[in-house]
């Protein structure tokens, strides 16, 4: 174990009596509880911590917070050594134990034999791969296969995730982006005007800038703690919820935030926030920019402000020699800090003599400081960097003429190029942008903004501490008052903001959007990179721009500038200006590309929140589904729910217990747990009407007490569901759907309800839940009834076919329909669900002398299809009218509408040729056709040829001894007979011949026992 | 200037300096003889196919954004042709003939990769739909192929086969893939441009001259086109606007339509994997990303810009279906706007208004048709009268009821 050569003695917000340990690439190294996994890294001095994806490039550790382009890691945890993939370093809290890898570079990153791509970079400019690789044809699979393994990505994790998510509603008056100055003033704001308010902050503490060093005063206290005291007031306050660690990810229609929170709870990875607020208040900070000059992506090279805030935060030092390279004066301050640190200290400034409060203090600590100078090349040996300092023309665009070199040599480069706001949020909420050549970046431009949301402070391009807080403060009053709260508790409550002393003097930036070298750019041995993480360069842009890709989305999708994990958080705004710039125009009119969520990378695992497992999607079971279980039922899914496929027998297998299923009901009884069928309760004055729309058939004319099966159709005509309606008085249905259509149809009702007829007095309630639904079924099943103690009334002979009743089964109160699905004497006994159990044992108890067998889907499947009834899913396909299936004798022909009739009579729907549901016995008694195979006129036919129909169903028939099938056929109902032969993909042609789609029974003598 | 390996090399000497540019940024002439309305992959390759195969001399596409940018530029690129009906089996089949050698045919790597596309089955039913299927495609000549559970496996080795949704079987299209969705538009556009086609970027068509019944000029922010021949509006997501503009209308909805990406990985899934049930497809870019279609929202919209919850019913089944991905992490999400017909076939058709036809409708699923439908297009444009492929899909069949009805028939997306 080594000591941590760059943690300074003292400073930062880590916890130094926790060591935590830790390895990296397998060197084991130190930590401190507070670091993240980057400043732990930085503290051991590490340099070479990655390599690029395209050119394999050594990269090192670059910024601090979401915007890492470089430290993206496999993290594996201690315990199990678990992988996670594509962890951002400086977001990823150090943990003990932990084990960091780079995710390129073979064998190392520090040697990576994929840096030859490097040497033939010449060849591999933006866009090579559109020139190159196309024929023939089938060698790009090929190519694909090497340049798919040649980038250096993550590999996927290989186990299972063991952790848990979840997720919380919240609602807010006013949602807080930003922990910072501007987010604790709007906070604060908001809260003392009584709305209701929730910060989300990324970092583990409050504050934002202000914890690294921000050496100003608010309020008359030093201003990270004033944060703290703020903060903690708030987090006391009822009515603000202060989140840590939670970063807003997604900006919603009508005010709708996502936002992930680490760690939220023991044995919680990740929490997803969804958050409906009145008022949205980003105050998201601000990203500092790079500056695009020769060289600027080798390891040494880091953004100025994460020097500071390495120091401040975490207390390290992240070298003894610090070349400060700026445009701005921000990079000053960080300089300050650095010497305060004990660094030595140089700062080069493309500005020429910028004179203010921050240049003073600098000299006056005797820092080198050199205006209006660049850096013209930089060049990596080992640890050590040498810059070419050189003079610019005063416009910075070039070398100034005849200026000299210097070469310095340097641990690190700390550059600022200015501060991109952080406008994600906003732009997310379809708020427009403008362009602010103060800042050199998009701003919010809050005239122009469809969801109620605002920006303050750096987010807004309001970067002075005392800006901030008022920019906050007002934003957070107005917010509140836009909510519907007033500030009452203080009076001029606009000019309460939060105090600090007004910031000295700055000395304006100098924008310029790429720094000269030594070479012309893409000529010189340093490239002047724009976005590290897709090793885009500005020769690449530049190229872009020549080869026609001018608007922004072009650039970026030609040169995949900002497509990295990061998202271009570092580099776009230099892409932007640059394409400009070779367009000649402004940045204002080239534009920008569109930010979209998430702002940070969330992982599945966080979307899915705790519906994983056993909570995805729970299944759905009948009241009797334990008795399935406990009885050899096969299950099928249907749905969601869990339908027995078949009850296995000792010594059977499925096609044997379909069998003996089929034969029993046939022959004595058979018994059904029908429960999954939809159930929809229709009330009202207006219930016939309305069903009289929804059903071909006529339903007004249905006595009370008796049933109807009924037909509904697509505004089509075509078929979409059929089941039974019964009448149970004047103005009350109940209605079945099949299984599959049950929330489909309880939709498609409300919907024709809510859009068409509102004003009808209608009333549908969906009560599959509330009955267990029993089909007994066999000429026995009167008996079976009578043993199991039915009252009189349901099993008197009088209760005739297609009537219901009410009575009572083995003590349930019952409702019973008399309908069948198999042709055979059916009842179909309804009981509140808690009894569905209790009457199946009952019923399976009596029919036990006539040897009653419980059979499952396949049976009913059977057995309808020996009758020749059609499954609507299974037999129709929503290209067939009722005619199409021989039931057009469910048309009311008196009815002035229904759903569907116009296009009944439409001329596709009337003309020869349609597809008609036919029978077909197979030429072979024993062999099936295939359930879906396509029939042909002639068995030798070529293909492709014309299909002259398609099996629908398909089974063998024990009771037929034979195989049977439904299919539709071409004019088929003129054509039984005929002979066609099924195509199948192994080249035999089985022959059917056409037949009446009723098998079993064509006089329909056994429904009535 | 040729792209290939040899002009790449010979660039790299000159520090690339000499490509010109992929199109040319002309001016719009008073007059052209036809007139493409939108710079979709759709539109550039009915320009292209006019151009290239039917000798026209004279025309412009008109795009309002930049091209290529529509749905083009934000779909899930999935290729395929295993469709149910032979209408629509014969129309995307043409397309899929196109895509194996469309590269080399444009001169432009459109990255077309057929690495298969397999159909899960979850259930009895669906393992009935791909057996439909899969015979249907056997007698129309389109490639497929059922697996059993084990051969899915060898194809995606980390997938839950007895999860909440057990995977019974499969249906696999060999020849079908991906593309690079990007490249397929500047592929057309590059080649179009250098058989003489005019590209117009930032010229959005605003209204059409009609006299007697037949379009005389379209007009454009960037003012009047005369059209001497015919105007093919290829607008997919705005195709209603513009109808309206010629004073009829098209039964067509308008919904946002999602999509996301995840982080980059190192390869790890080398097919498309596409499951209606469970409605979650995947595949992986060739930058590493996984590819993941969402929902269509259900609302109507023309803001290119999706809810969450659409996002959240897909999370779900995919870390179902593919448990590792639970600790990846998700990019980017998006949306394009679909137009989307009763049948869910596209409109390939003459329309009320004479000289002017339109090609839209495409739903959730066009881009894989983008050279057949272009091409089919082209020669109803060149002709003025459906083309064969075309004819199926023209604005009547609501009239007449003559649907091509896949997805009632199949209920199959993208
Ligand atoms: C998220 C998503 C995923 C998808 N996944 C797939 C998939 O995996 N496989 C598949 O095959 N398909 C998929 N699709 C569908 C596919 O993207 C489209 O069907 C196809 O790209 C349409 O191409 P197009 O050229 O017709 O339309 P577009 O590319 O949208 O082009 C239409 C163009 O018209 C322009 N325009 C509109 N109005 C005007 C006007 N008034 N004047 C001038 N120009 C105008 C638009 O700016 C646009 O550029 C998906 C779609 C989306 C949104």
């Amino acid at each position: 174990m080594t000591i941590q050569p760059h943690r300074l003695a003292e400073g930062g917000l880590v916890n130094r009596e926790r060591p935590l340990s830790f390895s990296f690439n397998g060197a084991r190294m130190l930590g401190y509880e507070g670091d993240t996994v980057a400043s732990a890294l930085l503290a051991n001095g590490a340099r070479i911590v990655s390599r690029s994806f395209k050119y394999h490039r050594a990269r090192g550790i670059y910024g601090i917070g979401p915007e890492e382009p470089n430290a993206i890691f496999t993290v594996a945890d201690a315990v199990g050594g678990r992988r996670t993939p594509n962890m951002r370093a400086t977001l990823t809290p150090l943990a003990e134990g932990m084990q960091i890898f780079s995710q390129c570079g073979w064998p190392s990153p520090r040697f990576d034999i994929g840096a030859l791509a490097g040497t033939v970079s010449r060849m591999l400019p933006a866009g090579f791969y559109y020139k190159t690789f196309m024929r023939p044809a089938r060698l790009w699979m090929f190519y694909e296969k090497l340049i798919r393994r040649a980038a250096s990505f993550a590999r996927a994790p290989d186990e299972l995730d063991s952790d848990d998510y979840d997720h919380r509603y919240m609602h807010a008056d006013v949602a807080i982006v930003g922990g910072g100055p501007a987010g604790l003033a709007a906070a604060l704001a908001a809260a003392e005007s009584g709305a209701r308010v929730a910060v989300m902050e990324m970092r583990p503490h409050w504050g934002g800038d202000l914890t690294d060093g921000a050496n100003g005063e608010i309020e008359g206290k030093p201003a990270a703690e004033w944060a703290r005291a703020v903060a903690k007031k708030l987090s006391q306050t009822k009515n603000a919820e202060m989140l840590l660690q939670t970063t807003a990810q997604g900006y919603f229609d009508c005010n709708y935030l996502t936002a992930v929170q680490e760690s939220p709870a023991p044995g919680l990875r990740q929490r997803l926030l969804k958050i409906r607020a009145k008022e949205v208040v980003v105050c998201a900070g601000a990203i500092e920019r790079p500056l695009v000059f020769a060289g600027n992506d080798l390891p040494g090279v880091m953004s100025a402000s994460a020097v500071r805030a390495y120091i401040h935060r975490y207390g390290v030092l992240c070298g003894r020699r610090i070349l400060f390279l700026t445009n701005n004066d921000s990079a000053c301050e960080a300089a300050l800090a650095a010497a305060d640190a004990g660094a030595s200290v140089d700062v080069a400034d493309i500005r020429h003599h910028p004179e203010g409060h921050w240049q003073l203090r600098l000299q006056d600590r005797g820092v080198s400081y050199y205006s209006g100078c660049g850096v013209a090349g930089l060049l990596r040996t080992a640890n050590i960097l040498a810059a070419r300092l050189a003079k610019l023309a005063p416009d910075a665009s070039a070398l100034a003429a005849g200026g000299e070199f210097r070469e310095h040599a340097y641990d690190i480069v700390a550059v600022s190029g200015g501060w991109t706001p952080t406008v994600h949020l906003f732009s997310q909420s379809r708020g427009k942008l403008k362009w602010d050549s103060k800042c050199g970046a998009f701003v919010p431009d809050e005239s122009h903004c469809i969801n109620p949301c605002a920006a303050a402070g750096a987010a807004s391009g309001v970067f002075s501490l005392s800006g901030c807080l008022k920019s906050g403060w007002e934003a957070g009053l107005r917010a509140a008052q836009k909510a519907g709260c007033e500030n009452k508790t203080k009076t001029n409550a606009r000019d309460k903001a939060p105090k600090a002393a007004a910031p000295p003097a700055e000395y304006p930036p100098q924008f310029v959007p790429l720094l000269p070298a030594t070479h012309p750019v893409g000529r010189g041995p340093g490239k002047h990179f724009v976005d590290f993480m897709n090793d885009v360069t500005a020769a690449d842009i530049q190229l872009a721009e020549r080869e026609g890709y001018r608007s922004a989305e072009h650039m970026k999708r030609y040169t995949a500038a900002g497509f990295g994990t990061d998202q271009g958080k570092t580099g776009n705004i230099n892409a932007l200006v640059l394409l400009a710039q070779a367009r000649g125009i402004s940045p204002a009119e080239a534009g920008h590309t569109t930010y979209r969520p998430q702002y940070t990378p969330v992982s599945f695992g966080a979307v899915t929140g705790s519906d994983r497992r056993e909570l995805f999607s729970p299944e759905r079971g009948t009241p009797m589904h334990s008795w399935h279980l406990a009885h050899g039922a096969v299950f099928e899914d249907v749905g969601d729910w869990k339908r027995p496929y078949c009850f296995l027998r000792e010594g059977e297998d499925a096609a044997e217990a379909v069998r003996c299923e089929c034969i029993a009901a046939r022959s004595g009884a058979g018994i059904m747990d029908a429960t999954t069928l939809g159930k929809i309760d229709v009330q009202g004055p207006d219930a016939a009407a309305f069903l009289d729309i929804v059903y071909t058939n006529n339903i007004s004319s249905l006595q009370p007490g008796r049933a109807r099966y009924g037909m509904m159709l697509r505004e089509t005509g075509m078929i979409y569901d059929d089941g039974v309606c019964a009448r149970l008085g004047e103005n009350r249905f109940h209605i079945t759907t099949s299984t599959g259509h049950a929330a489909g149809v309880m939709n498609w009702l409300e919907e024709w309800l809510q859009t068409e007829w509102p004003n009808m007095r209608v009333f549908c309630t969906s009560v599959t839940e509330q009955w267990a639904v029993v089909a007994l079924a066999g000429p026995k099943a009167r008996e079976v009834l009578k043993k199991a103690g039915a009252s009189e009334n349901l099993t008197a002979e009088d209760f005739g076919f297609m009537h219901i009743r009410e009575g009572t089964v083995a003590g349930a109160p019952a409702r019973v329909f008399r309908v069948s699905f198999s042709g055979e004497l059916a009842l179909e006994i309804n009981v509140p669900a808690r009894y569905g159990l209790h009457i199946w044992r009952a019923l399976i108890a009596a029919g036990r002398e006539h040897n009653i067998r419980p059979y499952g889907t396949e049976t009913m499947r059977v057995l309808r299809a020996e009758k020749g009834y059609i499954i609507a899913g299974q037999d129709t396909d929503g290209t067939v009218t009722p005619a199409d299936m021989n039931l057009g004798w469910m048309i009311s022909k008196t009815k002035k509408d229904f759903i569907g009739k116009r296009s009944l009579s439409r001329p596709d729907m009337l003309r020869a040729g349609r597809f008609q549901f036919v029978g077909l016995l197979t030429a072979e008694k024993e062999k099936p056709l295939p359930e879906g195979a396509y029939l042909l006129r002639e068995k030798r036919a070529r293909l492709p040829a014309d299909a002259e129909g398609y099996v629908t169903s398909s089974y063998k028939s024990a009771t037929m001894e034979r195989a049977i099938a439904l299919a539709m056929v071409k004019d088929g109902f003129a054509r039984g007979g005929e002979t066609l032969y099924a195509a199948l993909p192994n080249g035999e042609r089985p022959a059917a011949t056409i037949a009446d789609p009723v098998f079993y029974d064509k006089e329909g003598a056994r429904r009535d026992g | 200037m040729k792209y290939s390996l040899w002009t790449l090399a010979r660039n790299a000497l000159d520090y690339h300096r000499q490509w010109q540019a992929a199109w040319r940024s002309p001016e719009p002439r008073a007059e052209y003889d036809f007139a493409v309305i939108g710079g979709g992959g759709h539109g550039l390759a009915t320009a292209y196919y006019l151009a290239k195969e039917h000798g026209a001399g004279s025309v412009c596409v008109l795009e309002k954004g930049w091209l290529g940018g529509g749905n083009t530029a934000r779909n899930t690129t999935i290729v395929r042709s295993n469709y149910l009906l032979p209408a629509s089996a014969r129309l995307y089949d043409h397309s899929v003939s196109l895509w194996q050698t469309l590269s080399a045919e444009l001169n432009f790597n459109v990255m077309f990769s057929p690495r298969g596309l397999l159909h899960l089955a979850h259930n009895i039913s669906d393992m009935r739909e791909i057996a439909r299927r899969g015979h249907s495609n056997y007698v129309n000549g389109v490639d497929a192929e059922t697996l059993t559970p084990e051969e899915v496996r060898a194809h995606v080795p980390f997938i839950n086969l007895r999860g909440r949704y057990p995977v019974l079987g499969a249906l696999l299209q060999k020849r079908g893939g991906v593309a690079r969705h990007d490249a397929v538009a500047w592929g057309f556009a590059r080649a179009a441009d250098s058989l003489g086609v005019d590209i117009i970027q930032n010229c959005e068509v605003n209204g059409f001259d009609i006299r007697g019944g037949k379009v005389q000029a379209v007009r454009t922010s960037r003012g009047k086109i005369k059209v001497r021949k015919r105007v093919g509006a290829v607008v997919a997501g705005h195709c209603g606007v513009v109808a309206d503009m010629a004073g009829f209308r098209l039964p067509v909805e308008t919904v946002p339509l999602q999509a996301f990406v995840s982080e980059p990985l190192a390869p790890v899934i080398n097919c498309v994997v596409m499951s209606n049930t469970v409605h979650a497809y995947v595949s992986q870019s060739d930058k590493g990303e996984l590819v993941i279609g969402g929902g269509s929202d259900p609302f109507n919209s023309y803001a290119q810009r999706g809810s969450f919850d659409q996002i959240e019913h897909v999370a779900g089944p995919i870390v179902e279906l593919y448990p590792i991905f639970s600790r990846v992490n998700i990019l980017r999400q998006w949306a394009g706007i679909v137009d989307i017909t009763p049948d869910r076939s596209p409109l390939l058709s003459a329309t009320p208004v004479r000289n002017l036809f339109i090609n839209c409708g495409w739903g959730t699923g066009g881009f894989k048709a983008t050279p057949g439908s272009g091409h089919a297009f082209a020669a109803t444009l060149a002709k003025g009268e459906p083309n064969e492929l075309c004819a199926p899909f023209s604005l009547d069949r609501f009239v007449t009821g003559d649907l091509v009805d896949e997805a009632a028939a199949a209920a199959v997306a993208h």
